[in-house]
This record gives structure tokens, sequence and C-alpha cells, in this order.
């Protein structure tokens, strides 16, 4: 019984294929992959059938894509500006991988990609990572110039530099562990209330009648959790789009 | 004390932390809402906004949670 309703049993990775060695290292074949496979293949399909019968007045389907593009066009443009469009892919990119591998592990049965630190730490190390890279082929060493605010008096400066940079150095930590912590935490509440209803429901007539609360409260939670799955991917992307603003306009 | 029941209560008083974070997001949507019904033809524009402060504020509710679960299961 106790092993029947673990919440966290959801999130066990294991091989399908598997442990192959190749030069010293373990390589195996995961449901995680499977899925990360998965959720590509999706946001491809929808994409192309979305674009492949273009017409003047779009149909459902074309109108789900042209809606998704122009979401994450606008959003660059207001975030970024004109200098932005060149990031366009990567934020589009982003955004679909989470939304699409958000809204797969709803399903039951599904595997959660993005439940995994280390899928989501990769991520944001990826985002972080560029915004240094970017800045600094763009602007040089004058791109350091994000850590020295204008205007603040030199006495206090020194410490308004180093809080910056912690508050910099804290980005890809933030970026992936919020993203993380909220599917892990959203998958496991879903789960507990499923365990609430299985644990009450087993205990004969009276038990099914106050199982109807925890049922209610557990429909109310996967509609809560879809809504979660979309916010958070967008935050995720307009995040990226704010971080890679640093590095293109930096003194702010 | 016994390790194990410290875990458990370590990880329970790490878990205050979400209700800090609760506080900010009401803030955050609250203060959004009473602006939106003082100047409704600016709420489009904030909406965002307001979106990213929320993710801001849950991001270190989250944090110590994260800190719970590690000592639950470390």
């Amino acid at each position: 019984m106790a092993q029947a309703i673990d919440p966290i049993h959801q999130f066990q990775i294991f091989d399908i294929a598997g442990p192959f060695h190749i030069g010293g290292y373990e390589i195996s074949f995961t449901n995680s992959n499977l899925f990360m496979g998965i959720v590509v293949l999706v946001v491809t399909g929808i994409l192309i059938a979305a674009s492949s019968k273009a017409a003047l007045v779009p149909g459902r389907l074309q109108s789900i894509g042209e809606m998704w593009y122009q979401f994450i066009e606008n959003m660059v443009k207001q975030v970024l500006g004109h200098e932005g469009k060149k990031f366009f892919p990567l934020v589009f990119s982003l955004f679909s991988f989470v939304l699409i591998s958000n809204m797969l592990g709803m399903f039951p049965y599904f595997f959660t990609v993005t439940s995994h630190v280390i899928v989501t730490a990769a991520l944001a190390v990826f985002v972080v990572a560029l915004v240094v890279v970017v800045g600094i082929s763009k602007h040089g060493l004058g791109w350091f110039k994000l850590f020295v605010p204008h205007g603040v008096p030199m006495v206090i400066l020194p410490f308004i530099s180093i809080i910056e940079i912690i508050s910099f150095l804290s980005r890809p930590i933030s970026l992936g562990l919020r993203l993380f912590g909220n599917m892990l935490a959203g998958h496991i509440v879903l789960k507990v209330f499923a365990g609430f209803v299985v644990v009450l429901g087993s205990l004969g007539f009276g038990g099914v009648i106050g199982a109807i609360a925890p049922l209610a409260m557990a429909v109310a939670l996967t509609a809560l959790e879809f809504l979660v799955a979309f916010l958070q991917a967008f935050v995720f992307a307009i995040l990226t789009c704010v971080y890679l603003n640093d590095a293109l306009h930096p003194s702010h | 004390m016994d390790p194990q029941a410290a875990k458990f209560i370590g990880a329970g008083i790490a878990c205050i932390g979400m209700g800090g974070a609760g506080i900010g997001v009401g803030h955050i949507f609250g203060n959004y809402l009473a602006g939106a019904l003082r100047n409704p033809s600016a709420a489009g524009a904030q909406f965002t906004n307001a979106l990213i402060g929320a993710a801001l504020a849950e991001g270190l509710g989250i944090f110590s949670l994260v800190v719970a679960l590690l000592l639950l299961f470390t």
C-alpha cells in the first residue's frame, strides 16, 4: 500500500535500452531521453502541420501555429527591441520545449522532462553563458559596466557592485530551480491528493463519501497545474529575454 | 535527538519560507489589480511585469522547498 501511493515514484528514471559502455562511460537510453524525443517530435509535428497548408483565412491548426509564433515574436520585440530579432529562434525553441514538456507531463503515466533539475539547470546555464558570451563579444570589456550602475555615490559603489555580481551569479540557479521546483511540487501535490482518494476510498462507504472532497481538490489542482505549466514556460522565455537584454544594453 | 527526527523538523521549518513567497506573490497581484482598476487602459501593458515580479518572488519560495526536499531525501 505504501509503495503504491509513493508520490516520488513518478520521477524515477529507468533504462529503456541499456547501459552501453562507450569509451569508459556508461551511456543508456532512458525514459527521460524518450520523452525529450517525443517533445521535439510533437513540437515539430504541430508546427509543420500548421504551416504546410497555409491559407489566407487560417484554419484551427494554422491559427494555433500563428498565435504561438506571434506570442513569442511580440515578447522578443517588446523586451529586446529590433536588435533582438536574431535571438527569436532561441527563445522560441526554449519556450516550445519547456511548454510541451510541461504539458505532456500532465498526462497520466507520462514522464515530465522538466521535473529533473539536471535538465532545467542545463537550459538555464546555457542561457546565462550565452548572455556572457554575447555581451563580451558585442561590447568587449565595457560589458562589465553592467556591474557598475550609473549615478551611484562612490561610497556605496563597491557594495552595490558586489550585490550586482551576486545577483548575476545566482541567475542560472534561480532560473533553473524555479522551473524544476514548480513542476516537482505541482506533480507531488497532485499525487498526494490522489493518494488521499485511494486511502479514504478503501475505508468503506463512509470513506467513499469522504473521498469526494480530495477528488474535487485533485480536479481543481489539475486545472491549476495546466495553468502553471503554461505560466512557467512563459516565465522561462521572458526571463531569457530580460537576461539577453542585459547582454545587448548593459548600461541601464 | 534522533538525526532522522531532526531532519524532518528541519524540513518543516524550511517550508515556512514558502509562506513568505505566498505573501509576496499576493502583494504583487493585489497591487497589480488595485492599479488596474484605477487605470484599466494601462493594465494590459503591465501584466507582463506583474508576471515577472511574481515569478521572481515565487523563486525564493521554491528555494526553501528545495532545501526541504534536500533535507528529506539526502
